[in-house]
């Protein structure tokens, strides 16, 4: 479970509070979606949980299964189980997807403590993900999101999700860029992940994302702080009405 | 071919005494008669320009100071170099510049060594030895390949008649003596050949590479220089293509508190393409200099100029690259990218592209840039569990990928990618 507790962070360079005392309960193998407005720190929320340097937590706490998240590494949060799809995935010119995703993998198992995957069981592995996802073998071997599309790139994403089996998916705006065809075929993939181990925070703008991912549990996000949580209705009161009403409700 | 001309400007006292101090430490070697007059005019080549000092323009971003000293330098032992072993070459050896055991037949070719030019029959050398060298300094003066002609006592001369698929491989290794090698690699019309180096030459090293790649001849280079950190070496290659000829050279830089590697080419056939890339890692106490003059003199020729450095702890690189179009070369297409990568501030990185241009219709261009880490792609890789020092290294091999590219032969890439790997790992 994921447990973040009154958490206030800054940016670094600039003297500006972007979360200010945000806490959230994130239940094991639910479905949770945050929408906000522009500004809210929902993209701020997801860096800082990754480890993005920038940021600095001048407050509160995040833990992941009781591990204190705010402590460690990102590659150390990696290996614990958290994984961030990027609103906009890096391109890694000179660097083969197949030799990262090999890379990805076998870094995890390590700080884990594990074995690493032996060539043949990856390549079977990635060749079976890669096909549910209409990933082919060409956009396996080019080097990382170099060249893809906006499509490309998101199912890019979730095949790492797929083969890095995470047990916390955090999705930053994953339907940004994407046309109604390629946002369906990515929420198929996450679809696919969903399990009773496997948390997901989706973070989105619109409720047509969660159309295909239903979400279980939706908070509403504004100015640093979650401001109201509820059902699956409460993504469609957003879209009706948008967030003004909250917004006044709160204020 | 233009001959040298020796410059009637008046010289520094400095600047002579600097030469006159190094030409009197080397002694001109004993050869035949076609030698000695080689390496008379070389004499009279070095003398009349005088050595390069730190004030000379061609030498304003390297100090040559410890090229000219003359106490030896003890910096090995360094082992002979084993990266190229799975390459299926055949291997020369060479410890100091003293060549071990016999030299290898191929089929296809014919090895011969400069130190038994008294005895062998190496007729075939003489047009070529000090003669592309000599060519050269109507550009620019390269004094210290001058002098390597002069007093160089060994090197390896190939002459190649055939398509020759085993590559010929040069290991170098040294108990940290000095050495001058002056090599000869000429290729037949339609001949194909591959010349591997690696190693440490010397403690203290200069070195001349003369390539005749004669009409629809190809010839590929790759050099590997590594192993001692504190070695000193002026290298040249000097090369004349003709038609529909191929050159290629890649060079890996990993260890070298001087080098200065400089490669000449002239392209004067039509059709011909001509490929002269360069990797660097520097790390500390070292300084690396690539200067690359090429000339288009034929039409429908590319030429390619592809030099990255991966620089950090105060480490210095540097890139003198230019492209000279003559009038007449039509549809010549150049390209020079030189780039650093930079891993802290304590390092730096020195460029001068030039493009000089005297045909008008040709396609030219070239870049240069230095950066940082891409701190976003960083993230990315450590946000997938990639640790700081595996994500850095991607990220080299990353900034690299474009010169390592410039490798034809992919057996030979993967065995370079490899030794990189290893290199960098070693280092994290």
């Amino acid at each position: 479970m994921l447990d973040i507790k009154d958490l206030h962070v800054s940016l670094e360079d600039e003297d500006k509070q972007i979360l200010k005392g945000l806490s959230l309960k994130l239940e094991t193998g639910k479905v949770h979606a945050i929408m906000g407005p522009n500004g809210s720190g929902k993209s701020t929320l997801s860096y800082v949980l990754s480890g993005k340097d920038g940021y600095e937590v001048t407050g509160g706490s995040a833990e992941l299964d009781g591990d204190d998240l705010l402590d460690m590494d990102p590659e150390e949060r990696a290996a614990a189980g958290l994984f961030l799809a990027f609103q906009y995935p890096v391109e890694i010119p000179g660097v083969g997807n197949m030799t990262f995703l090999r890379t990805a993998v076998n870094a995890q198992r390590k700080l884990r403590g594990e074995d690493e995957m032996s060539a043949g069981d990856f390549l079977k592995s990635v060749r079976e993900k890669a096909k549910s996802l209409k990933i082919d073998a060409d956009m396996l071997k080019r080097p990382v999101n170099v060249g893809f599309s906006g499509g490309e790139k998101k199912r890019n994403e979730i095949l790492q999700m797929a083969m890095l089996e995470p047990k916390m998916c955090i999705l930053d705006e994953t339907d940004s860029g994407l046309d109604v065809d390629a946002m369906k075929l990515v929420a198929e993939g996450v679809n696919a992940l969903r399990g009773p181990d496997r948390t997901f925070l989706v973070i989105t703008h619109y409720q047509r994302l969660l159309d295909h991912i239903k979400p279980d549990v939706v908070h509403i996000m504004a100015d640093g702080k979650i401001i109201k949580s509820g059902g699956p209705e409460l993504a469609l009161e957003v879209e009706n009405n948008g967030y003004a009403d909250l917004l006044a409700e709160v204020a | 071919m233009k001959m040298f001309t020796p410059k009637t400007t008046v010289k520094s006292k400095a600047k002579m005494d600097v030469t006159h101090s190094l030409m009197a430490h080397f002694p001109a070697p004993d050869g035949t008669d076609w030698l000695s007059k080689a390496r008379a005019d070389a004499t009279a080549r070095v003398n009349a320009m005088g050595l390069p000092i730190a004030r000379d323009e061609y030498w304003k971003y390297t100090d040559p100071a410890p090229m000219n000293a003359t106490d030896p330098m003890f910096s090995g032992p360094s082992a002979a170099s084993d990266v190229f072993t799975g390459a299926d070459a055949v291997t020369i050896t060479l410890i100091d510049g003293v060549v071990q055991g016999d030299l290898p037949k191929v089929d296809g070719l014919e090895i011969a060594l400069l130190s038994d030019a008294a005895q062998a029959d190496i007729h075939w050398v003489q047009d070529t030895f000090g003669v592309l060298e000599a060519a050269s300094q109507g550009n620019v003066e390269r004094p210290y390949a001058a002098l390597n002609t002069a007093i160089a006592t060994q090197g390896v001369f190939i002459n190649v008649t055939g398509e020759v698929k085993t590559p010929v491989r040069l290991v170098y290794g040294s108990d940290g003596g000095q050495c001058n090698l002056h090599h000869v690699v000429k290729l037949a019309a339609g001949a194909s050949a591959t010349l591997l180096e690696e190693g440490t030459m010397a403690a203290r090293s200069t070195s001349v590479t003369e390539v005749v790649v004669e009409d629809a001849a190809t010839f590929d280079h790759l050099r590997l220089m590594m192993d001692v950190a504190d070695r000193q070496t002026v290298t040249h290659i000097f090369s004349r293509l003709g038609e529909e000829s191929t050159f290629r050279s890649f060079t890996l830089t990993s260890e070298g508190a001087l080098t200065r590697n400089e490669a000449v080419i002239d392209i004067n056939g039509d059709n011909a393409t001509a490929h002269i890339a360069g990797a660097c890692l520097g790390d500390g106490d070292f300084h690396h200099d690539d200067t690359v003059f090429v000339t288009h003199d034929a039409v429908d020729c590319e030429s390619r100029q592809v030099f990255k450095k991966v620089l950090r702890n105060g480490a210095t690189g540097v890139f003198q690259g230019k492209i000279l179009v003559k009038p007449g070369a039509q549809k010549t297409d150049g390209y020079q990218i030189s780039q650093s990568l930079l891993l802290d501030d304590d390092s730096q990185f020195l460029a001068k592209p030039e493009l000089e241009i005297y045909a008008d219709d040709v396609a030219c261009s070239h870049g240069s840039t230095s950066g940082a880490i891409d701190e976003d792609a960083l993230f990315y890789l450590r946000s997938r569990g990639v640790p700081y020092g595996t994500a850095v290294d991607l990220l080299t091999l990353s900034f690299l990928a474009e010169a390592i590219e410039e490798i034809a032969d992919d057996r030979l890439a993967e065995i370079v990618l490899a030794h990189l790997e290893e290199t960098l790992s070693a280092r994290r």
